[in-house]
């Protein structure tokens, strides 16, 4: 096993001077930093296989399809799905919703349905739903969360039990605070009432193992981006009878088995849903990512971003004023913070001054935001390649931060 | 008889001459926003909210004597020293002056990064509504 010198050494991006400090990169949860081999694969793909996939019948069309249904392969894997054609490449895990809202809701969602969405999700696990319910006179109602940041589940429950629920939006891991949701339980609850469950994995793809078929979801989305691969890029996983019972999404070319002014046929999973020319280079890029991750030690990932968690909580704690927003007993390394007295966005102004970079904001979860009554948070959220010592420098310039604030 | 725009400009470039690292600068403009009187909360209004910054900024505007006045709150306080600026630059001037003032102030004293086109930043909404505001009155003078 390398060490974590070595590993920083694998993400060229960590090593910079941003203001005249070093970087200290704790934006993680917005988009994780990319290994040398994801950036050599996309360089390798524009400088030697660059071609259209799929259809070309020459040399290098042939290298970049294989390239590009390699990376499905690898994805199936990585969710243990039962096949690759269950694996649909869209452009993010904005897009996936999307998709599953403007097919699956489009064909399945009538007046007086519910979609439940929770109230950890971010905007783009509520609005894709408000839209198609508003469309198909269904309504969307919301799952409490707790003080703590964790889901209310007796709601949950109660939401369920007219068995009026056709589907539940959740994310399995909260992005502005960090709360991993009981998904097998969630999943199990909503079969037993007759709905379908999507999971947002966003933000739990990076930090822990995935097994669609295990936890028997209906359909799991989440982006590249997250996790050491390029923007651009998004999964959708749905089970095989879901997808196919589902209409096309957007049309065009690909997507189609025959074309005439008569009618047009569709393709076959995942095709059909993957209109037009897709993001090639960015999709074969990815497959890097996942040779990366399987190329650390199993477990380390959650044991070092574990430790990181730990500690910072425990030096966070040590600043006085300081509340954590969030404080469910299983997260993930994130952590949303407030400083009575100060303003999330003046502590992430000055924190920068200092090389550090945090997110303030509201993070796109405005109805979080406004469960707890705040206008939003610091969010420090971290990665394997971050440090003890990044976190010990972080307290001490925050300390330094409150300072000048107050 | 009040400074003109350009001289505000020039007395702000020349006070933020003065700090040799960007700590002292960011201190003075804490100090800047910490003294900004701010708005009594009958004008922290939702018309009054500039939209595209990610703390709550308010605006007010309001003619007296042929001259626009600036009023301003928000919830950040480097925000709240970014708009104290304006408002000492744009304030109480007549509306035409303000549509044509050119602020090169916030580049020279190292601030333009306030002015980037992140949702996170609202300085160049609020320059961009204070000259919605003196556009207005200038319609109506």
């Amino acid at each position: 096993m390398a060490s974590i010198e070595q590993i920083r050494l694998d993400f060229p991006v960590l090593d910079q001077q941003v203001n005249g400090s070093p970087l200290i990169y704790f934006d993680n949860a917005a988009t994780t930093q990319k290994p040398k081999v994801v950036l050599e694969a996309l360089n390798k793909y524009y400088s030697e296989d660059n071609a259209n996939i799929h259809r070309g019948i020459h040399a290098l069309a042939e290298r970049a399809t294989a390239a590009y249904e390699l990376t499905r392969k690898k994805i199936q894997s990585f969710l243990h799905a039962e096949s690759s054609d269950q694996i649909i490449f869209t452009s993010g895990t904005t897009a996936s919703i999307n998709l599953v809202a403007q097919t699956f809701g489009r064909a399945n969602f009538e007046a007086g349905d519910k979609i439940l969405v929770s109230n950890l999700e971010h905007h783009s696990n509520i609005v894709p739903w408000q839209m198609i319910a508003l469309e198909k006179g269904a309504e969307v109602l919301v799952i409490p969360v707790l003080d703590s940041g964790v889901l209310d589940l007796d709601a949950y429950q109660k939401l369920l039990q007219e068995n009026t629920v056709k589907l539940v939006a959740v994310n399995h891991v909260s992005n502005a605070i960090g709360t991993i949701n009981p998904i097998q339980e969630m999943i199990a609850l909503a079969h037993a009432h007759g709905a379908k469950i999507l999971i947002d994995g966003a933000q739990s793809v990076a930090h822990m193992e995935m097994d669609v078929q295990r936890f028997d979801m209906d359909f799991f989305a989440f982006s590249a981006h997250k996790l050491f691969g390029p923007t651009g890029v998004g999964v959708l996983y749905g089970k095989r009878d879901l997808l196919e019972s589902m209409p096309p999404y957007q049309g065009g070319g690909e997507m189609i088995k025959e074309v005439s002014f008569a009618g047009t046929t569709y393709n076959e999973l995942p095709y059909k849903f993957e209109a037009g020319t897709p993001n090639i280079a960015d999709v074969i890029a990815f497959s890097a990512s996942f040779d990366y991750l399987n190329s650390l030690e199993k477990g380390w990932v959650e044991e070092q971003e574990n430790a990181l968690l730990n500690y910072a909580t425990e030096q966070l704690g040590q600043i006085d004023g300081l509340k954590i927003i969030g404080t469910a007993p299983n997260k993930i390394a994130v952590i949303s913070f407030l400083i009575e007295g100060t303003h999330p966005q003046d502590i992430g102004v000055l924190l920068d001054k200092f090389g550090i970079a945090i997110r303030t904001g509201h993070h796109c979860a405005q109805p979080l935001m406004q469960r707890f009554d705040i206008p939003g948070t610091c969010r420090a959220s971290f990665s394997f390649y971050n440090t003890k010592e990044e976190i010990d420098r972080f307290v001490v310039c925050l300390k330094r931060v409150v300072t000048m604030l107050l | 008889m009040a400074l003109s725009i350009n001289d505000t400009q020039e007395e702000l470039i020349e006070e933020f001459g003065l700090f040799e690292d960007w700590a002292d600068k960011y201190e003075y403009l804490i100090d800047l926003g910490k003294k900004l009187p701010g708005l009594s909360d009958e004008f922290k209004t939702e018309e009054n909210v500039i939209k595209g910054c990610q703390s709550r900024v308010w605006l007010h505007a309001f003619m007296q004597e042929g001259k626009l006045i600036f009023q301003a709150d928000s919830e950040a306080v480097i925000v709240k020293g970014l708009i104290s600026m304006l408002i000492r630059v744009l304030s109480e001037h007549t509306p035409s002056d303000i549509m044509k003032a050119d602020l090169y102030f916030i580049d020279r004293i190292g601030m333009s990064q306030h002015l980037a086109q992140t949702r996170s930043n609202g300085l160049l909404s609020m320059v961009k509504q204070m000259k919605n505001y003196a556009l207005a009155y200038s319609s109506q003078a």
